[in-house]
């Protein structure tokens, strides 16, 4: 890899007096990051470590604390130690179990939570440097639009891109209605966390919404009634340490035997983690029968789009979304 | 000197532990990327980016002006290989193992076109993506299906037939389908390694991972036209091979001439993606049989057919049809393989070559058949028994097949097995039962063993053998101690050095019939060699420190050689496996977790009972990742890789694998050597991926018959 300075701020400031320089890029597990240098993905000139900030807002970037109306995440907090978290695990159980599908455990001691949101796509053409990829170099093609295509994505896609959002941990967040804490120089903003990621459209080398400037510092979790019935099945080629062919985080409130609330979300199917509102909905005031599940499922599915090698998902994403909201519901 | 045992030998139930444990959990064990000779530089290659052509131009000026390099060598400044170069007034062969920087052409994507050398790998690593080479590029194959039609035979073993052709169509029952084995790539977990130095002009010590330290002597010795003993070849400790180290590759000869050039030893060490494409692979093979029963499951033909892939510029061939040859008995057999040349580096042997390939689509069919026949899959396999070998009428050396079957039912519990597929459910998925067998020959080579026994009651033995995993020292020191009556403690095993005795290659699952004879022989010779030392009175179990310190010497030393047996001219020597498997299969999902796994081996007298099981239980994982995830894909419009890193190539993680019970029948075979043992390695693979693709069938009735079988392929 190319040689690169090293820099390790002190305070936020600091940090975000460099980052939205050119050739500068922003470190924290390294996880995602050091690959892509080594295989010449990315090759910076400059590493800004962020593990090293003092405290922000009074805290550290990697607490776990709890608000008025939820729970906050800083955005160091390492993968591994959310998943093993006390409050995580009695609020937001399906949070943990997909932040615990997710790579490996020695990975997990290292990824943290902005670097999750902020990981790359696992593509093998935006890997390989000597393939064409509009999300490597835009205008270069899309190899995997007609290439290699298993991994990839049924919703949401482009003809610049068909690349999927690997990550476990978001699909719960999506599913949880979580909010993205961000710094930048003009100060903090808040955005959704299902609009923090976006579709490739024109422009498939951006995967998110969060400005080269700017830092993610946390993510708050809004308190819920979903702690009871809620599940991540994540289907894959085998059963630890592989991305999802497709994942599915299933959250709901029943009440009475009727669902007052539903969340649900899939992974490894899209260019961001894909929530299923209209299946939410129809879900709404319903029993929780393997038959609803089954018609939320077909619903969900709407507009996705085949391409040859991953048209398997046609059918492996409604059978593991009625799956998974059985699983939820307490009917396996 | 290096030492490859270690004195603490904790001793179980099991069986004696492995002597060199302890230096391979702490760290101590040093593999061949470890040595740090001085002056020691640092080697990368870079790859061809196209998959066929020839280069026009290569740019190294910004990788020589980098910091650290001390030579970039390409095939323009590359100093020749002598044994490269046709003979004088021959012209080169036509086909042969890939010569690295000769000339312009390539061959493959990923071949070597570059070697930089640095003083840090980081620097050679950069250094070598500033190589920048401009191509003349041509249109390539590297799809095996959509290239059938250009098969053509290897010299030899084209086809067979016993019979009647094609008998199987008069059948009444009968079944022929097709087969895909995929390219699946050894990726042991040590990288492959080289560090090399020229000690003058014309002496060479290479470390190296190698499955053979005197093979990689020979050919370095015939490729840089030196004399043998001028070339030291160590392979001290071998992280896993599988087959990937029983040739020598390219990098080994770039480090080499890299050594040449920069007059101080290089190390070279292969990246993961490098695995893919430098040492060979499993090759993508396609197959397709027809076989065929009576109403009572006596089958009357087995036709098999099978291509498989090789390189363009040499022709690797395997056996795959050898099974259907002779694992059951079966009066008309025909086979016919055929090999079809891609732009795509040569494959090379892998864990149960051919046979593993062979058994899955055979060991497939005869299930398929076993339900039409509505005939328990076991029992078709008894009524075919084959008492001789079917091809040659020879009797076998030992055969305990039948008592293996019963084992392996008994312990998964095959009784529980519903023939109708599909009907057992358990908390929300699918069980099922399927079996697969397989056969290896029984191979054993000459070997020669240097002992000394020493005064303070230590005895030390040398071999050249290389240990790449099965435990060859703990066997070798187990033999030993059983024939001299003395503590396995006492005694210590020195291997993977080309300057010790004369050892074969570890390949073929021969090394403790081989190495073990030659072992057991100087046993022999030592005893005699006391006996007549102690003169009358002497016992068969003498006292040999005595009888040293009475004599006034301070050892006592034997070199005893043993050939390869003649037990082949008169009999055929296999030895046979069997895999039961459980498997439960999420119809929805597609998701198959295997829950429960039997493997039964017939590989003779077991020698070291505790490695022989790590050992079957290796290759039963082996054979699971083969049944159920391994695949390196090729993007055919580039030919390159898609998958080449160990994120996107799976292979069986802790979650993926259960209990996995390894048992044996240990009888020991009559002729093969005097301690009654066979080979176990590639036994305890091949069968496996049918016996897990049976047991998806009789769980799901869903057939797989191109592995790997993915959750798509399941739920489909
Ligand atoms: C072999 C392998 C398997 C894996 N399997 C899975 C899996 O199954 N499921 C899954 O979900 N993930 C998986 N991962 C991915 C893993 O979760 C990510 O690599 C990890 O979460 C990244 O976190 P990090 O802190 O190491 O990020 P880094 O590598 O440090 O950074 C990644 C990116 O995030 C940016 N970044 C980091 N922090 C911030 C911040 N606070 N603000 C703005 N930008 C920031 C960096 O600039 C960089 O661009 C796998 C990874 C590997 C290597």
């Amino acid at each position: 890899m190319k040689q690169f300075q090293y820099v390790r701020p002190a305070t936020l400031k600091a940090a975000l007096d460099v980052i939205g320089k050119p050739g500068v890029k922003v470190i924290a597990g390294g996880t995602n990051l050091i690959d892509l240098m080594k295989r010449g993905v990315t090759a910076p000139d400059k590493l800004v470590d962020i593990n090293h900030l003092g405290l922000v807002d009074h805290q550290s970037l990697k607490d776990i604390t709890e608000t008025k109306t939820g729970l906050y995440l800083g955005s160091l907090a390492l993968n591994s130690v959310v998943s093993e978290n006390n409050m995580v695990a009695k609020r937001h159980p399906l949070l943990a179990m997909a932040l615990k599908a997710g790579a490996s455990p020695q990975l997990r001691n290292m990824a943290t939570v902005g670097g999750n949101m902020m990981q790359r796509t696992r593509c093998g053409y935006f890997y390989d440097t000597t393939m064409p990829c509009n999300k490597r170099v835009p205008g270069t093609g899309c190899g995997a639009m007609e290439g290699i295509n298993r991994m990839h994505a049924i919703f949401g896609a482009s003809q610049q891109c068909i690349a999927v959002h690997p990550s476990d941990m978001c699909v719960a967040l999506a599913a949880l209605d979580a909010t993205v804490h961000i710094a930048g120089k003009k100060g903090e903003r808040k955005l959704p966390f299902t609009q923090f990621h976006r579709l490739p459209g024109e422009h498939p080398d951006l995967d998110n919404n969060l400005a080269k400037d700017e830092l993610i510092v946390g993510i708050e979790i809004p308190d819920n009634n979903f702690a009871q019935n809620s599940y991540y099945l994540k289907i894959r080629d085998r059963q630890s340490y592989a991305f999802a062919l497709v994942s599915v985080a299933a959250a709901l409130e029943i009440e009475n035997g009727i669902i007052k609330n539903a969340r649900l979300a899939m992974g490894g199917v899209a260019h961001k983690p894909w929530r299923l509102f209209d299946a939410e909905k129809a879900l709404t005031g319903k029993q929780p029968t393997e038959e609803n599940f089954a018609q939320a499922a077909t619903l969900a599915m709407q507009g996705a789009i085949g391409h040859g090698g991953n048209s398997f998902k046609l059918k492996l994403a409604p059978a593991t979304i009625t799956e998974a909201l059985k699983h939820a519901a307490g009917l396996v | 000197m290096k030492t490859a045992i270690n004195k603490t030998m904790p001793s179980s139930a099991e069986g004696m532990s492995r002597v060199d444990g302890r230096l391979k959990v702490t760290g101590a064990a040093k593999y061949s990327a470890e040595y740090t000779p001085k002056g020691l530089t640092y080697g990368v290659l870079a790859g061809s980016t196209i998959t066929k052509g020839n280069i026009i131009a290569i740019d190294t000026k910004a990788a020589e002006r980098a910091p650290g390099v001390l030579a970039v060598i390409t095939h323009l400044n590359a100093p020749k290989v002598p044994g490269d170069q046709p003979e004088k007034g021959k012209a080169a062969d036509a086909k042969g193992a890939l010569k690295v920087f000769y000339d312009d052409k390539i061959y493959y994507n990923g071949q070597p076109v570059a070697i930089v050398v640095a003083d840090t790998f980081e620097r050679a690593l950069f250094a070598a993506s500033l190589v920048k080479a401009q191509y003349k590029t041509e249109k390539h194959i590297t799809s095996l299906p959509d290239n059938r039609d250009k098969g053509f035979p290897p010299r030899g073993e084209g086809t067979y037939k016993r019979g009647t052709e094609d008998a199987w169509k008069l059948a009444p029952f009968k079944v022929e389908q097709e087969y895909i084995v995929p390219t699946v790539t050894h990726n042991p977990m040590e990288l492959h390694a080289i560090i090399a130095n020229w000690d003058t002009d014309n002496k060479l010590t290479v470390w190296d991972k190698t499955q053979g330290v005197k093979d990689t002597q020979g050919d370095l010795a015939h490729l840089f036209k030196l004399p043998k003993e001028n070339v030291q070849v160590h392979s001290q400790f071998v992280g896993g091979a599988f087959g990937s180290a029983l040739r020598t590759w390219p990098h080994e000869v770039a480090a080499i001439l890299a050594a040449k050039v920069v007059k101080r030893p290089v190390k070279v060490v292969l990246s993961r993606a490098d695995m893919f494409t430098s040492v060979g692979y499993r090759p993508f093979t396609w197959q397709k049989i027809g076989i065929g029963a009576t109403a009572d499951g006596k089958l009357t033909g087995i036709t098999h057919e099978a291509a498989g892939q090789t390189s363009s510029y040499e022709n690797f061939t395997e056996g795959p049809t050898g099974v259907s040859q002779s694992l059951y008995a079966c009066p008309n057999v025909n086979t016919k393989y055929h090999l079809v040349a891609l732009d795509i580096a040569t494959p090379t042997w892998m864990r149960g070559p051919g046979e593993a390939t062979g058994a899955f689509a055979l060991e497939s069919a005869l299930d398929e058949l076993s339900y039409q026949l509505k005939l328990d899959p076991v029992e078709l396999r008894l009524r075919n028994y084959a008492q001789t070998d079917p091809g040659s009428g020879k009797p076998f050396s030992s055969k305990f097949l039948n008592e293996a079957y019963q084992l392996g039912s008994d312990h998964i519990g095959w009784k529980d097995r519903k023939q109708e597929p599909g009907t057992v459910k358990q908390n929300g998925w699918y069980v099922g039962y399927g079996m697969g067998g397989g056969m290896f020959g029984a191979y054993r080579a000459g070997a020669t063993i240097r002992a000394k026994f020493n005064a303070d009651g230590t005895l030390l033995l040398q071999s050249a053998v290389s240990d790449i995993g099965p435990g060859t020292g703990t066997a070798m020191v187990l033999i030993a101690a059983e024939q001299l009556g003395i503590p396995a403690e006492k005694i210590r095993f020195e291997l993977g050095d080309s300057s010790l005795p004369n050892a074969p290659t570890q390949g073929g699952s021969a090394t403790t019939a081989s190495v073990g004879s030659a072992v057991y022989k100087a046993c022999a010779d030592l005893k005699e060699k006391f006996q007549k030392l102690a003169g009358n009175g002497a016992t068969n179990n003498p006292d040999y420190t005595k009888i040293l310190k009475d004599s006034g010497l301070p050892s006592l030393e034997v070199v005893s050689e043993t050939d390869g047996g003649n037990g082949m001219q008169k009999y055929a020597m296999n030895s046979w496996s069997v895999h039961f498997v459980k498997v439960l299969v999420n119809a929805a999902t597609g998701v198959v977790k295997i829950d429960k796994v039997a493997c039964v081996s017939d590989c003779g007298k077991v020698i070291s009972p505790k490695t022989a099981r790590s050992q079957v239980i290796g290759g039963a994982i082996g054979g699971l990742g083969m049944a159920l995830m391994e695949e390196s894909i090729i993007d055919h419009r580039y030919g390159r890789y898609i998958n080449n890193n160990f994120a996107d190539y799976h292979v069986p993680v802790n979650a993926d694998i259960p209990q996995i019970d390894a048992l044996f029948v240990n009888k020991p075979d009559p002729i093969i050597n005097p301690m009654g043992a066979k080979g176990m390695a590639e036994i305890a693979l091949i069968g496996m991926a049918a016996a897990v693709a049976n047991a998806v069938y009789n769980a799901s009735g869903k057939r797989v018959r191109d592995l790997p079988i993915t959750p798509d392929k399941v739920m489909a």
